[in-house]
């Protein structure tokens, strides 16, 4: 047993109860559906703006792009220009396919001993984590987006459509949506890696553990409410479009569950600006990424350099010359 | 990287973010609907189940009576207040719309609402859509 994600599972489990029970035995669904999760808002997006504030205004001093091709060079070298780009356009190219494709988790690999008698330590491309974190972000994604049925009346075509695709099985009733069973598989496959992996669980702490647990919670509540236990889905619009129009309202007849998955989303929302899960925008500000490797071609200078006082050889010729004349030292200018 | 780049991005990401505010802000929205008991629904005031476990669970019982009727053949429902239905969208007195009468008023008000698209009708047949049709 690891406190390292006892202790987030414990708290997730508690966060759930807190919101059920206030809801169902106290009767706080004002809090647990108003006042909470408006404040969760308000709080992401100043900590969110607060965070990405704070790095825009860190000094970048050095040109540290981390290069994986070839750089540019002599006209008949070959440069990886999205690998090891010079240009912004490089740069912007290699922004997207590592926002979008995740470039740099598709390179990990593992350390390990071979398995046959030579029993070496040798490096393996390791592509599951890319497959998982793609699954997991993608899913997430069309999940997100799909909850915009619950804040737009008249829903729009376009959510329409991808409710369309991603419930194109036409499995069950109410039909099963894709996405859902993907992030679920998703953040469990994450998750085990951590647990079972012993490499990655070593690393691992409960800041990693908690919003997995946390997503993995907010995902089965959901899962729950649309196809086991089901709710009014009536009241819970009127809920949420209440929310959205600036005109709270409580209705009857949704349960506590509802309250427990509105809950630990807002939970999310306050723990996104405090935690790792701000590399949502930390991604397009990494330095090693979104600068161009051009310190051949352009002279870069810290930014905060003082006028540093120099002395150069021409400087100490002239203060020197006639003593190193004396001893017979070579001088470039003679008098 | 540039500061007015970040903050560009930063003020686009905030619009995103708030984007379920300003949308109903510029657009009309529409409010939630009330479905509309017509005819013997209105006077029978009784379902298959309660009201709040009808509106939660009706697409599962839906699912069952497909189930019942096409694999066993049986098409009574028996429901917990004692009434007998009969397990049939549109077919005769004693189903679904045999008693709820206008499709448009009361399956679809919510459907639209809550952007829900049964499949049911790609097979099924509103009666009314047939009478029109004659």
């Amino acid at each position: 047993m690891n406190q390292k994600y006892l202790i987030p599972l414990t708290a997730v489990f508690l966060l759930f109860i807190i919101a059920y029970i206030g809801v169902e035995g106290a009767g706080l669904q004002w809090f647990f559906g108003i006042v909470f999760p408006y404040a969760a808002m308000i709080f992401f997006i100043a900590g969110f703006v607060y965070k990405v504030m704070g790095w825009a205004a860190s000094a970048v001093p050095f040109r540290i792009p981390t290069t994986c091709g070839q750089a540019k060079s002599l006209p008949w070298i070959k440069q990886n220009s999205i690998d090891n780009p010079d240009t912004s356009t490089g740069v912007f190219v290699r922004m997207i396919l590592e926002i979008f494709l995740f470039r740099s988790l598709f390179r990990n690999t593992k350390a390990a001993f071979n398995k046959n008698a030579s029993n070496k330590l040798s490096y393996s491309w390791e592509i599951f984590l890319w497959i998982g974190a793609l699954a997991f972000h993608y899913s997430f994604l069309v999940v997100i987006l799909r909850h915009f049925r619950f804040f737009t009346s008249p829903v729009p075509s376009c959510l329409k459509m991808l409710e369309y695709f991603d419930g194109i099985v036409q499995m069950g009733l109410p039909g099963l949506f894709l996405s859902g069973v993907v992030l679920l598989a998703a953040t469990l496959f994450l998750l085990a890696r951590r647990i079972f992996d012993a490499k990655v669980n070593y690393i691992s702490q409960a800041a990693d553990y908690f919003p997995l647990f946390l997503i993995i919670g907010i995902a089965v509540t959901g899962i729950s409410m649309r196809y086991f236990t089901k709710v009014d889905i009536i009241g819970i619009k009127t809920l949420t479009m209440g929310l959205a129009t600036l005109n709270p309202t409580i209705p009857e007849g949704v349960g506590g569950l509802f309250y427990s998955h509105i809950f630990l989303v807002s939970i999310l929302f306050v723990y996104f600006p405090l935690s790792k899960l701000m590399h949502m925008g930390g991604v397009f500000l990494s330095p090693t990424r979104n600068m161009a490797n051009n310190t051949r071609a352009k002279r870069h200078i810290n930014p905060w350099n003082y006028d540093v006082k120099t002395h150069t050889y021409a400087e100490y010729e002239d203060h020197f010359r006639d003593k190193m004349i004396e001893a017979g030292l070579p001088v470039d200018k003679k008098e | 990287m540039n500061k007015s780049i970040i903050i560009t991005g930063l003020l686009i990401f905030v619009l995103a973010v708030l984007s379920p505010f300003w949308f109903n802000f510029i657009t009309t929205t529409e409010a939630a609907p009330e479905p509309e008991l017509l005819g013997k629904a209105k006077d029978a005031e009784k379902c298959v189940l309660d009201k709040y476990d009808m509106r939660a669970n009706h697409m599962s019982l839906l699912d069952e009576w497909r189930d019942s009727v096409v694999r066993d053949a049986d098409r009574q429902y028996k429901a917990a207040n004692g009434n007998m239905f009969n397990m049939s969208l549109s077919t005769g007195e004693k189903s679904c719309l045999g008693c709820h009468e206008d499709k448009t008023k009361f399956c679809d008000k919510c459907h639209t609402y809550t952007s829900v698209d049964p499949y049911c009708w790609e097979c099924h047949t509103n009666p009314k859509d047939l009478a029109q049709g004659d």
